[in-house]
């Protein structure tokens, strides 16, 4: 028994068995596009097939792969693997010990669950198989290295600005990204800078109640409020933004004088017990019991208590970039 | 009871309400006479509404106007009189459809006697649309059928259902009532009794429940107790997310046994033994069970606060009974030194904001404002200056 290659998504190659695993859906899904368009250059002629495999029944697999008279190859994409049937796990497990050469298999699995446990481990160690782990991407680090080797791989380069800016608009959706990144690729000079960005996707902020809480509790009003309204107009809801200022605010209170506030008993991990430390200055006692005030009076406005909820919302920033301290002209 | 009845025996569990027991027995003595087809019963929490229209209806179908023995009036206090529909609801809300059922049943006419009596509790609990399903059917109901609203107060309903209903008041009953009533049908000890009834401010079956489980006895005092502790803003936050562990610990004990009782009652009728996987085909009636257990986990779980709530509105007003040296009874005698010397060290005033920063909190409760925020803006408003 040997080990499967781990690859890259980038690197992605047919082979008897590619294993796609990892939460990133549009990493999977440009690792399969890849290994099915360079089947196609190969063969037009390549047979393709998509399966679910939560509706997966017994001997389909055999039924697929198994080698035609004219040894046509074939591309067989097996999707929702953490969904699958017991028939699969098993037609999998006799696949791998004789898989037919002419064949790709691929199998998609989202790591949601455990399911198929039996059949991923009896990949990882086929020699036939390859397994492309697709992490998500989270951190703005593993976005600003998505950006840059998606630069890389069409040989060009782009600014640290314009990697920046880039990343800023496009916050939420890897997708999203990636098109933005293709649109500038192909209609841009051999070099991109900030100035291109922003001509392209400039005004466009992508925020979310976190965001604006920060600003807010950072005592920049002006910026805390627009915030606050690009994150409405981007589809924000109200009253999860309102949840969003109550959590801060209510570590924040809990912290407040309290030298034995440790991970523990106050629910909340180190560096947020920092961070409410931090945010904690220059707070009045009176500024902080108004804020946990205003935070259940603007959950009621948001809820129908009162006619406007932006307006409500408006209100609880500007109270909290003030620190809590009513009636000053703002 | 052993005082002797100057009426029906089917009243008896009434107490304290001689007005609204005179006006139905007289509607029942009169009834050939011809009888208002459209009732509303009002009074607060705990005094009796539902039990008032249950034994309105057992005293219209009984022979003997409310003897209490007869088959008659057994089966419509067990609740399986053909001729008498209730509507109660364990969900926050009362469905349209629900209402759209029972207009539609309330023209079968009475299959035993000459009525027909549909009975709607926590009729305040109707939306707008569904009241507005039951306006043509309160107006001209079909001859004999008789329909029964229970709700807080008068103000709960829409104008329009006002219009149609004659109005019977429940007032609150007396502490010595309620006492006497759990020493005499519960067999509780008067002493606790008395406590009880005291605390559970006229609600009786409140008073019942504190007077036989300890635990919520335990937890209503640690409520108290930790609401005149706060002196800090973490301190405040702190106590706001116990009070809310307090009132699911409090849902939870009335719920979960029920909860697991039916879940055990409906895998048997599915036929799925103890502990089996059930099939896929049947996961959706699992579900739907779950689903009506979690609706009425949110509304129990929305009671406790309101709970929580309304015991603290006693202990300030005990405050400001002290303070004001109002002389009427303290609602939580057990904790009178405490009481005492928070009376001499705040002021009136102050006593008086805080109760009315607690009436607020009780409205943004009903308005789905979240439990946890509600409570903490309250609890921040409770402490003490040091």
């Amino acid at each position: 028994m040997g080990k499967a290659k781990q690859v890259s998504w980038r690197d992605a190659k047919p082979a008897s068995v590619v294993f796609v695993s990892g939460p990133e859906e549009y990493l999977a899904d440009r690792a399969i596009r890849s290994i099915r368009d360079q089947l196609k250059a190969l063969d037009a002629g390549v047979e393709v097939h998509e399966l679910l495999a939560g509706d997966y029944t017994a001997g389909q697999l055999t039924t697929l792969a198994s080698p035609s008279l004219f040894m046509e190859p074939r591309l067989v994409v097996i999707s929702g693997v953490e969904k699958c049937t017991d028939a699969l796990i098993e037609d999998g497990l006799s696949y791998l010990l004789e898989p037919s050469l002419e064949t790709t298999i691929i199998l998609r699995h989202n790591s949601s669950s455990v399911r198929g446990k039996k059949l991923i481990d009896a990949i990882r160690a086929s020699d036939n198989a390859v397994e492309i782990a697709c992490a998500e991407i989270k951190k703005e680090s593993d976005k600003a290295a998505f950006i840059q080797s998606e630069f890389a791989a069409a040989g060009r380069k782009i600014s640290p600005g314009a990697l920046r800016a880039l990343a800023d608009a496009f916050a939420d959706d890897l997708s999203e990204l990636a098109a933005a990144c293709s649109q500038l690729l192909s209609d841009q000079a051999e070099s991109i800078d900030e100035a291109t960005v922003d001509k392209y996707y400039g005004g466009r902020v992508e925020t979310n109640a976190f965001k604006v809480a920060d600003a807010a509790l950072a005592g920049q009003s002006a910026e805390a409020l627009a915030l606050l309204r690009h994150a409405l107009a981007t589809g924000a809801d109200p009253v999860p933004v309102v949840a969003a200022f109550a959590m801060k605010v209510r570590l924040m209170a809990k912290v407040y004088g309290n030298k034995y506030a440790s991970a523990a008993n106050v629910g909340a991990q180190p560096w947020q017990i920092d961070r409410a430390r931090k945010d904690l200055a220059g707070w009045s006692e009176e500024g902080l019991a108004n804020a946990v005030m205003a935070i259940a009076t603007a959950d009621a406005a948001v809820k129908g208590m009162e006619r406007d909820p932006v307006f409500a919302l408006e209100k609880l920033v500007l109270l909290l970039s003030n620190r809590g301290q009513k009636n000053t002209e703002t | 009871m052993n005082t002797v009845l100057d009426f029906e025996p089917i009243w008896s569990e009434l107490l304290g309400q001689p007005e609204a027991v005179s006006q139905l027995r007289q509607a029942v003595a009169n009834k050939d006479a011809g009888l208002q087809h459209a009732w509303l019963l009002t009074g607060p929490p705990g005094s009796g509404r539902s039990n008032a229209a249950t034994a309105f209806a057992a005293a219209l179908l009984c022979e003997k106007a409310g003897c209490g023995q007869c088959k008659s009036c057994r089966m419509v206090s067990s609740g399986s009189h053909p001729d008498v529909s209730v509507l109660a609801t364990e969900k926050v809300i009362i469905s349209i459809e629900e209402i759209r059922q029972l207009v539609a049943a309330s023209h079968f006419g009475g299959s035993v006697g000459k009525y027909q009596i549909m009975i709607i509790e926590d009729a305040d609990r109707m939306t707008e649309r569904s009241s507005n399903v039951l306006l043509k059917a309160l107006e001209e109901p079909p001859a004999g059928t008789i329909w029964l609203l229970c709700a807080p107060s008068e103000a709960d309903m829409l104008a329009t259902i006002r219009s149609r209903v004659r109005r019977v008041a429940l007032k609150q009953p007396s502490t010595e009532t309620v006492a006497d009533l759990l020493v005499a049908r519960d067999g509780i000890e008067r002493s606790l009794a008395m406590q009880v009834a005291a605390e559970a401010q006229g609600h009786i079956g409140m008073a019942l429940r504190l007077a036989t489980s300890s635990d919520a006895r335990a937890r209503r005092k640690e409520t108290l107790v930790s609401a005149m502790q706060i002196d800090s803003i973490p301190k405040a936050m702190a106590t706001a997310e116990r009070w809310l562990e307090l009132a699911k610990k409090d849902a939870e004990a009335i719920t979960q046994e029920r909860d697991d009782q039916e879940r055990a009652d409906l895998l048997s009728t599915l036929g799925i033994p103890e502990g089996g996987t059930i099939p896929p085909g049947l996961r959706a009636d699992i579900k739907a069970l779950e689903e009506a257990q979690k609706r009425r986990a949110t509304r129990s779980l929305r009671d406790g606060i309101d709970r929580i709530l309304v015991d603290l509105m006693s202990l300030y007003r005990d405050v400001l009974t002290i303070q004001l040296a109002a002389e009427s009874e303290l609602v939580n005698q057990d904790l009178k030194s405490q009481l005492d010397e928070m009376a001499s060290s705040t002021r009136s005033t102050e006593t008086i904001s805080k109760l009315e920063a607690m009436a607020l909190a009780r409205v943004r409760i009903g308005a789905n404002v979240r439990d946890l925020m509600v409570l903490e803006s309250l609890a921040i408003q409770l402490r003490r200056k040091v």
